[in-house]
């Protein structure tokens, strides 16, 4: 069954679920200032602790600790390995074109040469009720981002 | 009168519920003729609120198009006849539950029930209702005792009513199957215990708590009691006066009713000693420009206008139950919930929470799945047109108990099928597969 399901879930997001990238927060070690952001979805209880270290205008790490949905530990793991290394205005411009996939209700597919593996989650934006698992780490990264410049 | 119409079923009162009977119980239900995601609907989540019967729907509609007026208030016709369906629908709701039709106060919900009675307690504490309201002062030095399998309902209005006073609240445990730990009883529910509220059938564990212990504990100490009859006066027989519970709440949308409409039962003793919690219109008798005098219980708790065809569609609900039989339903809903703990202990990674398979439960089940987040699997089954809840089923502290945050229920009502949940076991089997959890 090529199904609604599969569509939803493809295996990039399954296999993300249960290998989350970036899963256990690190301590700051090297140079650069540090953010963190604490998220939760009150509907769900799906949350995330996501903390970065911002050096040189680069997201030089990325590391979180989370509970919930295939979705949002897929979400949080996938972002992981998209933004690490990136420079910070770029990691933002991802964030946006992120939220206007998720907030198209299935009608602005996703770019995969721009948000690479993170386009698996265009599924998510036909279901309402999960694109906040879908953002969850998403908006943390933003959040964690405008701590570690302040 | 031809307020409330009778069920379309008439059933032979004795014979116990079966598949055959439920399939004709189902034609009552135009939702459940629907289909969802290309497949038919299977209904499992009437814990969170149930279906209409066309009985019910048809009550509300004749109300409005027929008998539409202000309940009370006015000497037309029409205002004759809204009042005596009004009226008759509480007759039937109150005598559902063998209470007295001055013992049912129309809320919005139980939850607005719990509310009436902590905020009439505070305003009792406030020092309004005299002398007579003694029984209702709650304030530093008194406890309020919960459990710890309470619905947020039954819970966060406690919590709130010992802030405002300065009263302590107290829980009684739980222990790890989810079943009440008694041992320690005294010491929580003690002489300086003003209510002990507690709910009769939990909506995530399916237990059934023992009420005349629990009620004997709270009278020994003279402390009132509060029964949470949500999940039960749907599912089974239930008799105020056998209970010998002061309060009783319910939820009409959650026994076939509409949303909007629920009900405080009440000793009437305490209801008419009990100070009122919303005022204006309707709930007076003499009104000066410094103070009001107010009417007899229940009217004194049932400021402003009404929610008229509610309550009479509620009515309609009652009694579409009562033909059909609670003791048939009960029967019936503990076959299935039989067959739905069963089934989930037999599949491999699924932890049923609450009584174990052999043990009395109510028919629903909340169970964790190993390595799958419970709104991933009711995601799964939503795809196959079964609907469930997930979450925490408005219970954290229940769930924190039990190591959980999130949990996966499966609700049945009178008009669920062996089939549908022999499909559902079917389909939590292919859950751990999809999702590859190990
Ligand atoms: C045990 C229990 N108590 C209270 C409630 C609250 O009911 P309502 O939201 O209709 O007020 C519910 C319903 O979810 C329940 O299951």
């Amino acid at each position: 069954m090529a199904t609604n399901l599969e569509q939803l879930y493809q295996q990039i997001i399954l296999d993300h679920a249960r290998e989350r990238h970036g899963s256990g927060l690190l301590e700051k070690t090297g140079p650069g200032s540090v953010g963190e952001s604490h998220q939760l979805n009150p509907v769900c209880g799906d949350e995330i602790t996501l903390r970065t270290v911002v050096d040189g205008g680069t997201v030089a790490s990325l590391s979180w600790d989370g509970a919930g949905c295939a979705i949002s530990m897929a979400s949080a793991s996938v972002l992981t390995d998209l933004m690490e290394g990136l420079e910070r205005d770029e990691a933002v411009r991802l964030i946006d074109a992120f939220r206007e996939v998720m907030r198209s209700r299935g009608t602005i597919p996703a770019d995969e040469e721009v948000l690479g593996d993170a386009a698996a989650f265009s599924g998510v934006s036909r279901y309402p009720a999960r694109v906040k698992c879908a953002m969850l780490a998403w908006v943390a990264l933003e959040e964690s981002l405008l701590a570690a410049n302040s | 009168m031809a307020v409330v119409s009778p069920p379309v079923t008439l059933l032979p009162a004795e014979a116990p519920l079966a598949n055959a009977e439920v399939l004709r119980i189902r034609n009552d239900f135009p939702i459940l003729g629907t289909e969802v995601n290309g497949r038919p609907l299977v209904y499992l989540d009437s814990g969170a609120t149930s279906q209409n019967p066309v009985s019910v729907l048809e009550a509300e509609q004749e109300f409005y198009e027929q008998r539409n007026a202000a309940v009370h208030r006015g000497a037309h016709t029409l205002a004759v006849e809204a009042t005596d369906a009004y009226e008759a629908a509480r007759a039937a709701v109150a005598g559902f539950i063998n209470a007295r039709p001055d013992e049912l106060v129309w809320t919005s919900n139980a939850t607005e029930a719990i509310n009436l009675v902590a905020y009439a307690m505070s305003n009792a504490a406030a020092g309004r209702g005299g002398a007579q309201a003694e029984r209702f002062r709650v304030g530093p030095g008194d406890t309020i005792v919960v459990t710890e399998m309470e619905h947020h309902a039954n819970l966060i209005p406690w919590q709130e009513l010992a802030a405002r006073t300065g009263a302590e609240l107290r829980f009684l445990p739980v222990d790890d199957e989810g079943a009440l730990r008694l041992e320690g009883a005294t010491g929580v529910i003690t002489p300086a215990t003003k209510i002990l509220a507690f709910t009769h059938a939990s909506n995530v564990l399916g237990t059934i708590n023992p009420v005349a212990e629990l009620v004997r504990l709270a009278k020994e100490v003279g402390a009132l009691t509060l029964l949470d009859a949500c999940q039960s006066v749907p599912h089974l027989p239930v008799d105020v006066k056998a209970l010998d519970v002061d309060f009783l709440v319910l939820s009409g949308h959650k026994m076939l009713g509409p949303t909007g409409i629920g009900a405080l039962y009440g000793r009437s003793e305490l209801l008419n000693a009990m100070p009122p919690f919303l005022t204006g219109g309707s709930m007076i008798t003499t009104v000066t420009m410094e103070r009001a005098e107010y009417l007899p219980a229940p009217n004194r708790f049932e400021a402003g206008t009404q929610r008229i065809s509610q309550a009479i569609a509620l009515g309609a609900a009652a009694n579409y139950l009562s033909e059909t039989g609670m003791h048939r339903i009960e029967a019936w809903e503990g076959e299935l919930g039989a067959r739905l703990v069963e089934g989930l202990t037999a599949i491999e990674g699924i932890r049923v929470l609450g009584p174990r398979a052999g043990l009395p439960r109510i028919g629903l089940a909340a169970f964790d799945v190993a390595g799958v987040h419970a709104h991933d699997v009711g995601q799964f089954l939503d795809e196959q047109g079964i609907a469930v809840r997930v979450g925490h089923h408005c219970a954290q502290p229940l769930h924190r108990r039990l190591g959980l945050t999130a949990t996966t229920r499966a609700s049945t009502y009178l008009y669920n099928t062996t089939d549908e949940v022999d499909f559902f076991l079917e389909a939590v089997a292919g859950v751990r597969p999809f999702f590859g959890a190990r």
